[in-house]
């Protein structure tokens, strides 16, 4: 008997159905990490009178609005925001939910701890109330941003409703250049599919580039799918996969690990699966990347000019077309976020930075704890702190600025994060998303510098 | 506060305005220092919060600014998963967007919480928007029941969405009736992948 050719998307959500109404399946839900920005589903909860179906599936971690500076609520940038800390700690203690706490070394970006902790596992639905979680699709795990209406189903049920995706295959071919990261990748699949590109699908990357790249380098790629109107983000998982799981906190062990990994091996998309569409990239050919505008999609090699055609974006970034994007001054530097704040973006970033001085203000924001530890006992703390930089504490930070750490009206900032809406590093900031070792030489710099040349 | 009933959604007319832009995001929608707020306290005075200040702003013209329905561009809502962007335009008393297309989490997020998400051809949004420019004040009626815009633009919600907010039934309720299915699931699921469950 021929057995039907699924994809990996697929076999996860037909393991995953539990019951079908109208154009909608009702999922169970392996996973469920909360934040502290999650608040509005546990009062929404307490308010019903429900309770949690599954405590020990669900993980908490705050990071939106956590300090950089200390570990202590103390010192949140305002009374609000310390508040948002502390609901957090209640929520968590109130309903019996596995959690580590801001003075805990694992704590971090929930998108960084998930798989670091071996919580995201392949073949697993994971949700959060978070447009990011896109990342744990490197994993394999099918994993997806929900809103807080979501979280509070979750929480009280277990499962959500939700309609079949379409599905795209993006192939990635050969080798990427010295001085092309897993970034620039990302940046180069959105600037050729479009903000809007994806939507409606989820994405599953694939070719050599991609399986040439480690796990860390995955998570970056998935974790901008959303950027591109992917809910979720997938590699298959692979020997790779399997090797970074391994003996991670939350990752099965002994018989139970054999058993899962006999599964796992069953996941990758079988190789006549039919995906709804299909996009293909030459990694070969890439070249380091820079946003010029107010969306991930207004994006150009460095070595281009800003275009024309949006007047509205190119007012707001104070920039004019034709301007080459190589040189321009920039005023402040952030490396961190979900997309960019783990140890081989760090020691990217610090390979560049390595007895150079930084010529404008610089932060780097680990993570998680475990991050920053780590790369402290590689003596890269050192690096940055020689040159100039702030070495700060695990958090979402200046990605999303919701913990006060943010740029000013018309500051121009290199950052390493996902995200150059208007005002998102702050009122009038003005930011151009890189990789971690372009931000760093825009830092020692002061300009955005061609990393290949550095 | 906000109860399910109010979320209930047969037909709804209302003044509409245009707003052109493409690819608006959530952080345009509401800027995320607002959204530690409680909702108690309403989040309809942070809808489009900084584009506001500009007194251009579509929606601080009269007549617009008594606008319940908005006719956006593609890709409306895309980015940052944030709920309290569909909280503003509820609170603010908006029960329908229309768009050719929607970020997915916010369409999701519309469903949710009493706003009807209507996607309506490329072609019939740029035409409602000229027409709401040209005659400012114009009504626009989102029927649910019918799936139709002014009689006259059919579209399409999800079967179970649609009776989901034409009955205003609980969602969560209705889950939890189906715990039994849960349970089975759960239980076969535990000899399958039990490292799955915890």
């Amino acid at each position: 008997m021929a057995t039907a050719q699924r994809t990996l998307f697929e076999k996860i959500w037909d393991r995953h159905v539990v019951a079908r109404r109208g154009g909608q399946c009702l999922l169970y839900v392996d996973r469920h990490i909360v934040h502290d920005g999650s608040f509005h589903a546990f009062a929404n909860l307490e308010r019903r009178g429900a309770k949690l179906r599954r405590p020990a599936q669900t993980f908490g971690t705050p990071d939106h609005y956590v300090p950089t500076v200390s570990r202590s609520p103390a010192d949140a940038a305002t009374p609000e925001i310390r508040r948002m800390i502390e609901t957090f700690s209640k929520n968590v203690e109130r309903h019996g939910i596995p959690a580590v706490q801001l003075d805990d070394e694992r704590q971090g970006i929930v998108h960084i701890v998930g798989p670091e902790q071996g919580i995201t596992l392949p073949g697993l639905v994971l949700v959060c109330g978070d447009s990011h979680t896109s990342t744990h699709g490197a994993l394999g795990a099918l994993a997806f941003g929900i809103g807080q209406s979501e979280n509070e189903h979750v929480l009280a049920t277990q499962t959500l409703w939700q309609a079949p995706q379409k599905t795209l295959r993006i192939l990635v071919e050969g080798q990427r250049p010295q001085g092309v990261s897993a970034k620039d990748v990302i940046l180069a699949i959105i600037a050729k599919i479009g903000v809007g590109g994806a939507a409606r699908h989820v994405i599953e990357y694939a070719g050599a580039a991609i399986r040439a790249m480690s796990i860390e380098e995955r998570l970056t790629v998935c974790n901008m799918s959303i950027e591109a109107g992917a809910r979720a983000g997938m590699v298959a998982p692979d020997d790779t996969t399997f090797a970074y799981l391994e003996g991670k906190p939350f990752t099965p062990r002994g018989e139970n690990f054999e058993k899962a990994l006999k599964y796992w091996k069953t996941l990758p998309s079988d190789p006549q699966a039919r995906f709804d569409a299909e996009v293909a990239l030459d990694a070969s050919r890439l070249e380091p990347m820079v946003t010029w505008g107010t969306n991930p999609g207004h994006v150009v090699p460095i070595t281009g000019v800003v275009p024309s055609g949006a007047p509205r974006a190119l007012e707001y970034m104070g920039l004019e077309p034709g301007t080459k994007l190589e040189g321009l001054a920039v005023d402040r530097v952030f490396i961190g976020s979900c997309t960019n704040s783990r140890i081989e973006d760090l020691r990217a970033a610090a390979a560049v930075v390595r007895g150079r001085r930084a010529k404008v203000p610089a932060m780097v924001v680990p993570g998680s704890g475990l991050v920053k530890k780590q790369a402290e006992a590689e003596g890269l703390d050192r690096v940055f702190l020689e040159a100039g930089f702030e070495w700060r504490h695990a958090g979402c930070s200046m990605c999303v600025g919701m913990n006060g750490d943010l740029g000013r009206p018309q500051q121009r900032i290199a950052s390493t994060s996902n995200r150059n809406f208007e005002g998102r590093q702050g009122k009038g900031a003005r930011t151009h998303l890189m990789s971690p070792a372009m931000a760093a030489a825009a830092a020692i710099y002061g300009r955005l510098t061609d990393v290949r040349k550095v | 506060m906000f109860g399910k009933f109010e979320m209930q959604f047969t037909t709804f007319t209302a003044i509409a305005a245009p707003y052109e832009p493409l690819n608006v995001d959530t952080d345009q929608i509401i800027p995320a220092r607002f959204l530690k707020f409680s909702r108690k306290d309403g989040y309809g005075k942070f809808l489009f919060h900084d584009l506001r200040e500009d007194p251009s702003f579509v929606l601080n013209r009269a007549p617009f600014d008594r606008a319940k329905i908005l006719v956006a561009n593609a890709n409306f809502g895309c980015g940052s998963s944030r709920e309290g962007a569909v909280y503003a335009f509820f609170d603010s008393g908006f029960r329908s967007v229309i768009a050719p297309s929607f970020g997915d989490i916010f369409h999701n997020n519309c469903l949710k919480n009493g706003i009807v998400p209507v996607r309506l051809p490329d072609e019939v949004c740029a035409q409602l928007r000229k027409e709401l420019l040209e005659k400012p004040g114009t009504e626009l009626t989102v029927d649910l029941e019918s799936q139709i815009v002014n009689g006259a633009y059919p579209f399409s919600v999800d079967p179970f969405y649609r009776e989901m907010l034409l009955k205003g039934v609980d969602e969560i309720g209705l889950t939890l009736s189906l715990v039994a299915e849960i349970e089975a699931f759960e239980k076969a699921y535990a000899e399958a992948a039990p490292w799955a469950l915890r």
